[in-house]
């Protein structure tokens, strides 16, 4: 099984899984706030920011990725600052490649959360709070815990939805084998090149295998939040 | 303990302006469904906010417009167990029980875990989930849990109307423990006279987002001008009265009332307790002078207080016996021969087995 892969595949695999990763982890608080936010928030803008939200949805990937290149790449107004002012370097490494995945993954991590919080009775957070319990202590104790089958449901999308990323992080990071080449760019340059198919079709059949164990996992997890939650 | 309420708000067509005050023990607020209890309820458990006015327990003021003051709920200190329950479902019934007690400070609790747990019967359902608990289990759950916040009042919004007689009848003894044992202020909000009657000392009538009347539950349910808010049930009155003897072989109570001796069906009580006992206005018979050699043995003296026209040929005579009052429903042929005015001393004559116990609730 091991021999089956070349070194630069399983580079490829890693790189996939760690940009995937931490793409969902580091955008799963943002993604809870906003969807908190955009749940719960009555405020002048709000649809403002569902659009933006929801915009890499809709907007062509590519575009995603030149936007992200616009903006965080070295001469890019927030890319030079960060750059500058802490180090921090998106481009055409591989934390570009994760911060062009969560921004793809982040509509669907939130309408995720936002679909579970609208769904908790605000009548519990209510007698929390005639309990005793400030804002922080309802949100917590109550409106975490009940919303975890939508917060883990959400990060599996993020997640899934990393992995399978590919227009904006070509665009944003480019193709650098061992440094942004995830399975997608990899099996694109496979079959760019003359005999890839082989290499192509290893890194397909991966990728179903890394996708339905992704999947399974989170049904199992999603039961057990949801026992939880429910209390059965 | 004093709670002080006197707000107005508005809810989109609906007009909610409510005055009230007691002065401990339980209070309830009784109407009919939309007449704005629970609304009220909120607004002193400060999940609303009255659009103008003031609520005040004791000393401290929740809330007042004037004086944009207005305490969040969490730092309010009152206890409210609502008509659902609303128990955590993620969390067992210990953690549920734990989640107000743990955040009150150690030096604002009164009740202990486990005194709590003893008085409401709940040992056995600790390691549950809310989901596995019957009704009635989960309202004993819910009313555990507002007590160990250590509430400075409690309010309880309908804890029963969800339930079946069996189970009120589960529950009722603990309300009557809090009352009793543990001295815990409580507004109460029902639509149901039982409940009323065998709770509370003080009752605020509810209509349309008024407050009709407020007193003492027996000369509010007496009065006869509310009949039509209070008496969708049967007219009737509670007596209390002291019990001077039990005599177990002839199934007798013997009570001691302001107006007279009262002979009952044994009841379950010591010598020495106040029994309540409810009188239907069919049951009670008048006399005027010295009725004579009767069967009936309970002859309560007292005077016509306010004499009403009932439905069809019936006249509905609120008396005063001894301070308490008592409902006569008679006929108006009856009244004409009687020649019955207001002010005028008779004798209402009740039947032994015209008494219910109260603490047996049917």
């Amino acid at each position: 099984m091991f021999d089956a892969l070349t070194p630069a595949e399983w580079t490829a695999i890693g790189l996939s899984l760690r940009v995937a990763t931490v793409a969902a982890m580091t955008s799963l608080p943002l993604g809870v706030a906003i969807a908190y936010v955009l749940a719960r928030g009555r405020f002048p803008g709000r649809s403002l920011v569902d659009g933006l939200v929801h915009l890499p949805l809709v907007m062509p990937p590519v575009v995603t990725g030149y936007l992200l290149l616009l903006a965080f790449g070295r001469r890019g107004p927030v890319g030079a600052f960060l750059d500058n002012a802490f180090g921090i370097v998106f481009a055409f490494r591989w934390t570009g490649a994760a911060l062009a995945a969560a921004v793809m993954g982040f509509p669907l991590m939130v309408r995720a959360i936002r679909l579970s919080l609208e769904a908790i009775d605000t009548r519990l957070e209510a007698a929390a709070s005639t309990l005793g319990a400030n804002r922080l202590r309802v949100f917590a104790t109550v409106t975490l815990p009940l919303s975890l089958p939508g917060i883990l449901a959400g990060t599996v999308l993020a997640f899934a939805r990393a992995l399978g990323e590919f227009g904006a992080t070509i665009t944003f990071v480019g193709n650098i084998p061992g440094e942004t080449q995830t399975i997608p760019t990899a099996i694109y340059t496979a079959l760019q090149t003359p005999g890839g198919e082989a290499e192509a079709l290893r890194l397909t059949a991966l990728s179903v295998v890394i996708a339905f164990a992704a999947l399974i996992a989170s049904e199992a997890l999603a039961r057990r939040a949801a026992r939880r939650v429910l209390g059965r | 303990m004093t709670l002080s309420v006197d707000v107005t708000r508005n809810l989109g067509g609906f007009a909610l302006t409510a005055a009230f005050a007691n002065a401990g023990g339980v209070t309830a607020l009784f109407g009919r469904s939309g007449a704005g209890k629970t609304t009220l309820v909120n607004l002193i458990a400060g999940l609303a906010r009255p659009d103008a006015g003031h609520i005040r327990l004791d000393d401290t003021t929740l809330v007042d417009t004037d004086r944009r003051v207005d305490v969040p709920a969490h730092r309010r200190r009152v206890g409210y167990v609502f008509q659902e329950g609303r128990l955590f479902p993620h969390l067992s019934v210990r953690s549920n029980l734990a989640y107000g007690y743990r955040i009150t400070r150690r030096h604002e609790r009164w009740g202990e875990f486990d005194q709590v747990i003893d008085l409401l019967g709940i040992a056995p359902l600790l390691d549950r989930r809310p989901a596995a608990l019957s009704g009635g289990e989960k309202q004993r759950v819910a009313i555990g849990r507002a007590l160990l916040a250590s509430p400075r009042l409690l309010l309880m919004d309908e804890p029963l109307a969800s339930l079946d007689a069996a189970r009120k009848e589960e529950i009722l003894p603990y309300i009557e423990r809090l009352r009793d044992d543990m001295k815990l202020p409580i507004v109460y909000v029902s639509h149901a006279v039982e409940e009323v009657a065998r709770l509370a000392d003080t009752l605020v009538l509810m209509a349309d987002g008024r407050v009709v009347a407020s007193g003492s539950v027996n000369d509010v349910f007496a009065r006869l001008d509310l009949r039509p808010l209070t008496g969708q049930f049967e007219a009737s009155v509670v007596l209390s009265a002291r019990i001077v003897a039990n005599d177990a072989a002839n199934g007798t109570t013997v009570l001691d009332h302001p107006a007279g001796r009262l002979s009952v069906g044994l009841l379950p009580q010591r010598v020495g307790a106040l029994a309540r006992l409810r009188v239907r206005a069919r049951d009670v018979a008048l006399a005027v002078g010295d009725p004579g050699n009767l069967s009936i043995r309970n002859r309560l003296a007292g005077t016509i207080a306010e004499m009403a026209e009932g439905s069809g040929q019936v006249i509905e005579v609120r008396l005063d016996v001894g301070g308490q009052p008592l409902i006569a429903r008679i006929t108006r042929e009856a009244s004409r021969a009687l020649d019955l005015s207001v002010g005028q001393p008779v004798v209402a004559l009740i039947k032994s087995t015209a008494f219910d116990r109260l603490d047996d609730f049917s």
